[in-house]
């Protein structure tokens, strides 16, 4: 995805909002800048407090401590109508009595426009999620993917400064799910208003996001764009979330600033960065390298940094083969991915194997 | 087991057939005898006459018990279901402690023998220094007609999807505003149809009005007063036919409006999603 050169005027301000249900924090002193026109993700398992926190800026719910302000106004005490925020909901909320041109005029009727700039606005929006035509059909004859469209139509036509998505893919099955990521993504580029999207997705987070916040227990684990968020997760609960990841004990030799050397029994002594968020633990400290950046070492093919095992398992996935990799040293054997060009598929269980790594895929992170 | 099925289908029908004819056959006979020219009740039928519908608007006791009926049917179903849109808002909306009891407690004069509750009102009243009248009547009709009340509003507002109201206010809508662009259009018909539901059985209620009433009467009050002169038969034949056909068409009207607020708040969640 190309990177857009965005503003850095921040859009949304969360700073240390709690939300507390009697003893139990559903939202953990979160606190999270947003900024004008990024699609941002909160990304995090089921019962994380992502939809606390959506609601919480769309004014459905309040803080029991902490502020919300939106483009530089403290909304705390606004009520959700006169919120410069509209939203997507999960479940779509079309309303059932009105027809698709009813329901996306809903707001404008507000508006108090003129009758033909209202439906100008309203043809406008039904054009950009691609409905034009649609307009006198009844809400209860729209298909799962048409009553996305209508609920993103009938929030875009209001021209709010954040539109915000509690996982609006969730409910369509995958071909759907997939094509509606990408004109999602679309969708926000061409009108630049700020996104912000909910999802216990990791894939689709980091498809469509600029950044990410990923949530664990009401506590924002880590802020970061996609890559960043992939490649340099802070603990090993972030590195899970977002798909496998190979754990390698280390014991740190030498701090110095932002980088430290550490001894890895399988990969020999590594210089890595140290992460801003780094919790230290005696001289004990984790390393993860994720499986697709280990590549086999074919015949007598060489590398600076290799290591040395037996293929122990396989699992065959079309285009790639997973394969579990023991190495002497290691207390747990490696998750390789391996794309099937070269006949990984072939590789025997049991076959001696050489991984080529790049020790800069080897990230520390906290425990 | 299949040999109790076969049993079963073959005799059903004939068991529904003949409970349908037990339960409807007097209801039949009711508007046959009040267009028949004699005075008694009896078969053979003498002839076709329309003069005992013809002779009702000329009784002024009549008129006066129907009015009566009108007032405090229209009272009752206003209250009733004024009192049930908060109750079954209550119920399927908040989760509270007691929700079931407090259904069941409402739910329960259905069940309760009619005379026993009516002697039990009649005794409040009493001890409250009310003195008996139409309004006395009211009030006991409302007890009676709660659970109908609540059990319409309650399958109207079910399912009713609290994001849609918070989708108006997300749009800008006021909360006046929500209530009457989304919630009002979306529950309207269960509401009337509790209405209809309400003021038909206070219109056909006899015991609590026998019982509450003072000297004004309501018109079941004044049928069972008729009864008493064989000559006054035909004129209620032909007023009890009146009350059946509008009830009829009362309770049919109620429930349409029920099913299409139930099938309106229900389809809300997507059913193709
Ligand atoms: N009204 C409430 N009373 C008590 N606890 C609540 C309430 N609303 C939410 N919670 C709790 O707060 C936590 C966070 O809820 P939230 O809906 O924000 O989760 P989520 O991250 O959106 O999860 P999901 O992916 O399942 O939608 C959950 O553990 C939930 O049980
Ligand atoms: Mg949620």
């Amino acid at each position: 995805m190309p990177e857009r050169s965005k503003s850095e005027r921040p859009m949304i301000e969360i700073a240390h909002v709690t939300r507390s249900y009697g003893a139990f924090k559903a939202l953990d002193d979160a606190s999270l800048t947003i900024r004008e026109g990024e699609f941002f993700s909160l990304l995090g398992p089921s019962g994380c407090g992502k939809t606390t926190l959506l609601r919480m800026i769309a004014g459905f719910d309040n803080p029991t401590s902490g502020s919300i302000a939106v483009d530089g106004q403290e909304m705390l005490g606004i009520p959700a109508n006169r919120r410069p925020t509209n939203m997507v909901f999960q479940s779509y909320a079309i309303f059932p009595h009105l027809n698709v041109e009813q329901n996306v005029g809903y707001g404008l009727k507000r508006l108090r426009l003129d009758a033909t700039e209202e439906k100008r606005r309203v043809e406008e929006a039904l054009a950009q999620v691609s409905l034009t035509g649609l307009g006198k059909r009844g809400a209860t004859e729209l298909s799962g993917g048409q009553r996305q469209r209508v609920a993103l139509a009938r929030a875009l036509v209001m021209r709010p400064k954040v539109l915000l998505l509690d996982e609006p893919l969730s409910a369509l099955d995958k071909k759907l799910r997939e094509q509606m990521q990408v004109e999602l993504r679309r969708l926000q580029q061409a009108v630049g208003i700020t996104f912000i999207l909910v999802t216990h997705d990791q894939y689709e987070a980091l498809a469509m996001s600029d950044r990410i916040a990923v949530m664990f227990g009401g506590k924002i684990a880590q802020v970061a764009s996609p890559k960043e968020i992939y490649q340099r997760p802070v603990n090993r609960q972030v590195a899970d979330f977002l798909g496998g990841m190979n754990f390698v004990k280390a014991e740190i030799v030498e701090e110095n600033g932002a980088s430290m050397t550490v001894d890895t029994l399988g990969f020999g002594r590594v210089k890595t960065d140290k992460p801003a968020a780094f919790v230290r633990n005696g001289k004990a400290a984790t390393l993860g390298i994720r499986p697709e950046r280990l590549r086999v070492l074919w015949d007598d093919a060489k590398d600076k940094h290799e290591v040395a095992g037996t293929v122990v398992d396989r699992h065959y996935f079309g285009e790639i083969t997973h394969l579990i990799v023991d190495i002497p040293g290691l207390e747990k054997p490696l998750s390789v991915t391996e794309t099937n060009n070269f006949g990984a598929d072939d590789i025997p269980v049991g076959a001696p194997i050489r991984l080529a790594y790049d020790p800069d895929a080897l990230v520390a992170m906290a425990d | 087991m299949s040999g109790l099925r076969k049993i079963l289908s073959n005799w059903l029908p004939a068991y529904a057939f003949l409970y349908i004819v037990f339960l409807y056959l007097p209801v039949i006979f009711l508007p046959i005898f009040s267009v028949n020219t004699s005075a008694s009740p009896k078969f053979p039928l003498s002839g076709f006459t329309l003069k005992w519908y013809e002779e009702l608007p000329h009784t002024p006791a009549l008129l006066d018990a129907a009015w009566n009926s009108l007032m405090v049917g229209v009272s009752a179903a206003i209250l009733s279901t004024v009192l049930g849109i908060c109750a079954a808002r209550a119920i399927t909306r908040y989760r509270f402690p007691g929700r079931r009891t407090i259904n069941g407690l409402l739910m329960a004069p259905l069940v309760l023998p009619e005379i026993i509750v009516a002697v039990s009102m009649l005794l409040v009243m009493l001890q409250l220094g009310l003195s008996l009248s139409l309004v006395t009547v009211v009030l006991g009709h409302v007890l009676v007609c709660i659970p109908y009340s609540l059990s319409v509003l309650t399958s109207g507002f079910e399912g009713f999807d609290r994001s849609l109201e918070e989708a108006s206010a997300d749009l800008g809508e006021s909360a006046f505003g929500t209530f009457r662009r989304v919630t009002l259009p979306m529950v309207a018909p269960a509401i009337i149809s509790s209405l209809l539901v309400s003021f038909t059985i206070s219109l056909d209620e006899f015991i609590m009005a026998f019982f509450l009433t003072g000297t004004e009467s309501t018109l079941p009050v004044y049928i069972w007063g008729q009864l008493r002169f064989a000559s006054k038969l035909p004129g209620v034949l032909a007023l009890g036919t009146l009350l059946l056909v509008g009830s009829f068409v009362l309770l049919t009207l109620a429930e349409i409006l029920r099913r299409r607020a139930a099938r309106r708040t229900q389809n809300t969640g997507g059913v193709f999603a």
